[in-house]
């Protein structure tokens, strides 16, 4: 099988001397095509440099990183990947076409198939009409929905998403949850997902990589097999709460605590 | 070394390295000291009218901190009474923006007129009138423009007017009022030598650099000017020490960040 | 649209309380007029140093010199030579302290090290270094353009650097993440994120610009201007008050005008971004 996103070995510190924080330590990845991965851990355990390390936002210390493939560079340099911010970052003097162009605009696109292939993107997140308002103008829901049409606009192989619902209400986080499902199965991107919340990671993915606190870890790589396609029932069935538990469990022991609750093996 | 002496460095160099390249550059080419006087020659100018420098520059002085006390509690007093009634705020401030927009050095004249030529409050009140706008715009800005939820905390108190003022407007404008005073300190010392241009006392920086300049004495010219940008910056200076004392928090937390 | 009225409505009901307490004071201690006699003498008040509002009106229509054009006409025509000097100043102070800020993003040591000459250069008396420039560079439009100038690009760099750097962090990681070049981020990103500040140093280098062409004229001994005109008038000031304040105001009226002028390309370019601009 094809691993579209390999570390191997990987390590990240930070500063010198007295200052130095390791923040990764030992990660070993394997991420399949297609997968929805996502990474959980307590606060600082350095899952969101983790994605920045796929997406070469930041260099590793020592180990590797393949991405599609390639190295990181090489994947950054050739848009390998999209990627969505937890804050929408549109640009505020762009309308909302523009933004969604952005992307393409630099890899020197056309303006007429820059603009037809955005408003398709606009159209698969279900906010066609909008193209000519600017961000100020949406909701934060509706922003972030920009933000994916932008990310997914040259069609990369991967998308990383560093906690995007997390500015959001509960019940637009549930609605976009499933949005980002349909836009999955649709588009068959892998997907890196980082979040905080459990109950989020279990309904979307088909695996979740459970991290340690400082230095991170990867402690648990657990499979979800849930069924699909998943929707509101999913989130009432007794299996999905099963699968909950699991992460909880296995997100205490990555935090040094003993397990409340005996699981069967 | 520590971090603040080595963010020095390259300033400082830069200044050695430009004085070096003048004095170098004016005696290779022989440029006549019409045009552009070494800076061993202003040094030495500086040396010789120490005296008659000191005396100008103070009276020049006089009449910058004159003015700048004069324009500024004023701004200060009108600021504040109007803060309390939005609506006049409202009309007031896209005025006092256009006011600020006229060149206020066409006032000198009048001011001569109206006040004696030779008595330095007619240079008082021209740099009254040029501080006088940005301290009450950044003032008013200052105190009306505060987080609502700081506003709406204080209503939770049932507190006076008075006491929001006290409490929330008044730190919040402090930020505000030191950049427009800072701005102000170095405008005032210009404006008193601008003025002094359209005629006056003798005994003043603006009309010791015209004479020296009209009588093609430019390294004298120079140096009148190095005194006038000294008092210039240690005005500054003394502003910004006030303004850490004052709001050490806002002050350190620029610093840092800026570090 | 109903901004702009509402400004201009208040301006002009400013101008109009203005008008009324310098004639009210006039009333109470100016020189006598008609029939009335005032009760108070106060010689800020009278008629030499603040003429009568309808004699200042009056003398824009009445020839400054024997036979030559109305007032009025001179003083235009100044302003128009003066604005041709400080829109030169304007351009050239906008595009070096745009410059200098764009610089200064790119080079922290560079920025380091001249910062502090940028502001010290605003503390040299400019009035000082003007005759310097007139010999120099030779009597003319140029030099008084070049002291325009002077004063203009300080504001200008400042808000720049501001500006420059105000972009969202994330904003700069998205761009790495499209592997764009620092050429791509500097013109798609900063400057339009920059725009906002730049516009209100705009604003301040209209005035600041008028006001240095005014002070450039006058050690260059050119008469064609508003300050040649403010100085011949100053000159000749017992025999005629009213004109050396019409040309103030004709002064304070070009300095709005350009302050107006930018403020209306600011609305325009910022049109659709949150909140247009600050006042």
């Amino acid at each position: 099988m094809s691993a579209v996103v390999a570390l191997r070995g990987v390590h990240k510190v930070f500063g010198f001397g007295a200052d130095r924080t390791v923040a990764l330590e030992g990660i070993d990845l394997e991420i399949e095509k297609g997968a929805f991965v996502s990474l959980i851990g307590p606060s600082g355990c350095g899952k969101s440099t983790l994605l920045r390390l796929i997406g070469d936002l930041t260099p590793v210390t020592s180990g590797t990183v393949r991405v599609n493939g390639k190295s990181a560079v090489q994947a950054r340099t050739d848009h390998e990947y999209g990627i969505v911010f937890q804050s929408p970052v549109l640009f505020d003097w762009r309308t909302v076409q523009r933004n969604v162009e952005l992307p393409i605009e630099l890899s020197g696109v056309a303006p007429a198939a820059r603009a037809t292939r955005a408003r398709e993107m606009l159209a698969l997140v279900e906010l066609a009409g909008f193209e000519e308002r600017y961000p100020w103008q949406l909701s934060g829901g509706m922003q972030q929905r920009v933000a994916i049409a932008r990310a997914l606009s040259f069609a990369p192989a991967i998308l990383l998403m560093d906690e995007p619902f997390g500015a959001l209400d509960e019940m637009s986080r549930e609605r976009l949850n499933l949005e980002l499902l349909r836009i999955w199965q649709r588009t068959g991107t892998t997907i890196v997902f980082v979040t905080h919340s459990i109950p989020e990671a279990v309904f979307l993915s088909t695996q979740v990589a459970v991290m340690s606190a400082r230095p991170g870890r990867i402690v648990d790589l657990i499979d979800i097999d849930l069924a699909r396609p998943r929707d509101e029932l999913t989130r009432e069935h007794p299996s999905y709460f099963e699968h909950v538990t699991r992460v909880r469990e296995s997100l205490r022991r990555g935090e040094g605590q003993r397990p409340l609750v005996a699981l069967a093996p | 070394m520590t971090a603040r002496l080595r963010d020095a460095i390259p300033p400082v160099a830069v200044f050695l390295a430009v004085l070096g390249l003048w004095e170098l550059t004016v005696r290779a080419f022989g440029i006549s000291q019409f045009l552009l006087p070494r800076p061993t020659a202003i040094a030495i100018a500086l040396s010789e009218h120490a005296d008659e420098l000191a005396t100008v520059g103070r009276n020049t002085l006089v009449e910058a901190v004159g003015g700048f006390a004069i324009g500024g509690s004023a701004a200060l007093v009108v600021a504040f009474a109007t803060a309390r009634w939005v609506a006049a705020s409202r009309v007031l401030l896209p005025f006092a923006i256009a006011a600020n927009s006229v060149p206020i050095i066409a006032f000198a004249p009048i001011m001569n007129n109206w006040f004696g030529i030779l008595n330095p409050l007619s240079k008082m009140m021209v740099v009254a009138v040029l501080v006088f706008f940005p301290i009450m715009i950044n003032t008013l800005r200052g105190l009306t423009l505060v987080d609502p939820a700081s506003l709406e905390l204080m209503r939770s108190y049932a507190t006076s007017e008075l006491d929001v003022f006290r409490a929330v407007r008044v730190p919040n404008a402090l930020p505000y009022i030191f950049t427009a005073v800072k701005v102000s300190a170095t405008l005032s010392l210009i404006g008193a030598i601008v003025a002094e241009y359209f005629g006056g006392a003798q005994s003043v920086l603006g009309q010791f650099i015209i004479t020296e300049a009209a009588l093609f004495r430019f390294a004298n010219a120079w140096a009148a000017i190095v005194v006038a940008s000294a008092i210039s910056i240690a005005f500054f200076l003394i502003i910004l020490g006030v303004e850490r004392v004052a709001l050490p928090w806002h002050a350190s937390a620029r610093a840092g960040r800026e570090a | 649209m109903l901004r702009a009225a509402r400004a201009l409505l208040s301006f002009v009901a400013f101008v109009a309380v203005i008008a009324a307490i310098w004639e009210l004071a006039k009333l109470l201690g100016g020189d006598p007029v008609g029939g009335w006699t005032p009760p108070f003498a106060w010689r800020i008040a009278n008629d030499l140093n603040m003429p009568h509002l309808w004699d200042i009106a009056a003398s824009f229509a009445a020839p400054a010199q024997r036979n030559g054009p109305p007032l009025g006409v001179l003083l235009v025509t100044a302003a128009g030579f003066t604005f041709r000097e400080a829109f030169g100043g304007f351009v050239f102070g906008a595009a070096l302290g745009l410059g200098l800020a764009i610089v200064f993003v790119h080079s922290p040591l560079l920025e380091r090290a001249l910062v502090p000459y940028v502001v010290a250069s605003q503390t040299i008396p400019i009035i000082a270094i003007a005759p310097m420039v007139v010999i120099w560079l030779q009597a003319g439009w140029l030099s008084v353009a070049v002291i325009s100038a002077y004063l203009t690009f300080f504001p200008v760099t400042i808000a720049g650097i501001r500006g420059l750097r105000s972009p969202d962090p994330r904003a700069i990681e998205l761009m790495r993440s499209y592997a764009a070049s620092p050429r791509e981020l500097l013109l798609k990103v900063r400057l339009p994120a920059a725009a906002p500040y730049l516009f209100a140093a705009l604003k301040v280098a209209a005035t600041a610009s008028v006001v240095g062409a005014i002070i450039g004229e006058l050690p260059s001994g050119i008469r064609d201007g508003l300050g040649g005109a403010i100085l011949n008038f100053n000159q000749y000031y017992i025999s005629g008050p009213e004109k050396l304040w019409a040309a103030i105001v004709v002064a304070a009226l070009l300095g709005i005008a350009f302050f107006a002028l930018v403020r209306a390309a600011e609305v325009a370019v910022l049109r659709g971004r949150l909140g247009g601009s600050a006042a």
